[in-house]
């Protein structure tokens, strides 16, 4: 039942499909056309990716300049082994900040939206408009002193202030992307519960809880991949002994003296988990773009 | 009346309280504690002596560095924002028909979204690397070795658009996501509709033209949002590229190194008018968008 609104869009897709029967030579030139185009951005895209990988295995003798789009001559894993000195703690502090940054906003985000769409008070709207600025605003608004209240607060510094952090400014967006999805849940569901005299709690948990598994795979997809590729928080609130592995990886990238294989191979290692993230759950996370974000 | 409605809608407003809290506190109230800051002549480690009302404001704009920072945004901005849009919108018009093979493009063109700034950013300081001729790196090498040496260029190192190439990581970042919500808008259009304009006689481009497109606006309008104020807080990605320097300067990164001066109340003069240019374009958009679910 889970996946009832994710493959709405593919259907839609295929409609226009029984054209192809009656394919002149024009369509067909605009196929071939159409995938020449295609190629080519693809390529493009991954240039970047392409130079990561071939230069991350390279001895430093090779990363000189005239070698530079050239794959290794002599293959070397020396780069990701200084990176991976370098990285690891902070990968492991990473972890710790973005699983549960993730999950905690996103269940946070699921009993807002319930409220907000089938559980409403009155001024629920404009509440929810004040959330949505939260989303919107440049964090660098509220960063400064944001500093001074946590230390009042007495989280201490490092990991456990960046979690407390990223679970409130990731509160709007969860809240949007439970409200919008739960919108979609038919009425009659709700009201039918509520005529066999379920209060609150219990509609969510037997009615709105078990059909929230793709709202919470964008939500939780969101939030881990900023929380693990935040660097505007973690610059404020960490540094590189106790801070995530953007703080880690801007030090050892940004020094004076790069050692390129090591700082691509860092790059690397810093990009593999929400990148995993993406290729096991991707298909879904635009499949929640259509069914929750974009309702308009 | 009203307490069987409190009764009935009081449990969902009690859930939210932790919430609104936190958002009051950490969005508007630390926003508040900003907004104070940059009134007062708190420019060194120490605390304030008093208010200064808006001397802070008006000594940045006659501030050269401040100025230039802006000019660089504007830049950044444009060619960001035309970037994203036209790749975003391209890509999910070659994809929007649905073919076999169509969902690697999507997910390749998404994948950099997966990817942080400061990841991506230690590729892009060395495919941006200003030398040219022999001693070329990066873009410029793989212009030359092409034969396209007359492509070279000094990249961000250029004083007058340099921007302009900063803006080129941050396009190919996200231009997968304005794909993936044009592509969400593409296929929340009824096929009935284009069914309807091919009966009509319309051609294929008229069908575009005066069917298809115009139902994306609002999408077009969404992604603009998005992609707009993201450019307007840009900081990571510069500082990973180029680092903080007055040729890349914009006025997240001239905050960051006024903080390091321990300039609190320019710091936050500083956030305030980030502030204000968000919202100017954001409030506009969440108040209309609000108003157009009430209608509904």
């Amino acid at each position: 039942m889970s996946t009832q609104t994710i493959p709405a869009p593919a259907t839609s897709a295929a409609a226009p499909r029984p054209r192809k029967k009656k394919s002149s030579p024009r369509s067909q030139t605009a196929r071939t056309v159409r995938f020449v185009l295609l190629v080519l951005f693809l390529l493009m895209v991954l240039l970047p990716a392409y130079v990561l990988f071939v230069t991350s295995f390279k001895p430093s003798a090779e990363t000189s300049a005239d070698r530079a789009w050239l794959l290794p001559q002599n293959w070397t894993t020396e780069g990701w082994k200084t990176a991976w000195d370098s990285l690891s703690p902070s990968l492991w502090r990473t972890f710790q900040l973005a699983i549960p940054a993730a999950l905690i906003s996103s269940a946070i985000g699921s009993i807002n939206g319930f409220v907000l769409s089938r559980w409403r008070f009155p001024g629920a709207d404009v509440l929810f408009t004040l959330f949505l600025f939260g989303m919107f605003i440049p964090y660098q608004a509220v960063v400064i002193p944001l500093r001074q209240l946590t230390v009042w607060i007495g989280l201490p510094n490092g990991i456990p202030t960046l979690i407390f952090v990223h679970i409130i400014y990731g509160i709007p967006i969860c809240t949007l992307i439970f409200r919008n999805y739960y919108a979609s849940v038919p009425h009659e569901l709700v009201e039918a519960a509520q005529v066999d005299g379920a209060g609150m709690f219990r509609t969510y948990a037997s009615i709105i809880l078990p059909l929230s598994g793709p709202g919470f795979v964008v939500t939780i997809i969101w939030q881990f991949t900023s929380a693990w590729n935040d660097y505007l928080f973690a610059i404020f609130l960490s540094n590189t002994r106790n801070g995530p592995i953007t703080i880690a990886l801007n030090a050892l990238a940004g020094g004076q003296l790069t050692n390129y294989s090591a700082s691509m191979a860092g790059a690397m290692i810093a990009s593999i988990p929400t990148l995993i993230v993406y290729i096991v759950l991707g298909r879904y996370f635009v499949g929640g773009l259509m069914a929750g974000s974009v309702k308009s | 009346m009203r307490h069987i409605g409190i009764r009935k809608w009081g449990p969902g407003l009690l859930v939210m309280i932790p919430s609104i809290v936190v958002i009051a506190v950490f969005v508007y109230g630390l926003i508040g504690w900003t907004v104070n800051t940059s009134l007062t002549d708190r420019t060194t480690a120490l605390p304030a002596d008093g208010y200064v009302g808006l001397e802070n404001f008006t000594n940045l704009f006659q501030d050269d560095r401040f100025i230039h920072s802006l000019k660089n945004l504007g830049i950044l901005t444009v060619v960001f924002i035309v970037g994203t849009m036209v790749l975003g919108f391209l890509w999910a018009l070659l994809l929007e028909r649905g073919f076999k093979g169509e969902g690697i493009f999507r997910s390749i063109y998404l994948f950099p979204m997966a990817v942080s700034f400061i990841a991506s950013g230690v590729v892009w300081r060395w495919l941006l690397n200003s030398a040219q001729g022999d001693e070329a790196g990066g873009l410029n090498k793989l212009f030359d070795s092409l034969h396209l040496g007359f492509l070279q260029n000094p990249w961000w190192n250029d004083p007058d658009w340099g921007m302009a190439a900063m803006a080129i990581p941050a396009i190919w970042q996200l231009s997968g996501y304005v794909m993936a919500l044009f592509l969400a808008g593409f296929r929340g259009i009824p096929g009935e509709l284009r069914e309807a304009a091919r009966v009509d006689g319309a051609s294929e481009f008229q069908m575009y033209r005066h069917v298809i497109f115009p139902q994306l606006s609002p999408v077009a309008l969404s992604a603009l949002i998005i992609v707009g104020h993201m450019s307007m807080k840009m900081f990571d990605l510069i500082m990973a590229v180029s680092g903080a320097q007055y040729l890349t300067e914009v006025p997240a990164v001239y905050l960051w190194t006024t903080l390091l001066g321990s300039n609190y109340a320019k710091a936050c003069a500083i956030a305030v008018i980030l502030l204000v240019v968000v919202a100017i374009v954001v409030v506009p958009y969440l108040i209309s968008n609000a108003r157009a679910e009430k209608r509904r």
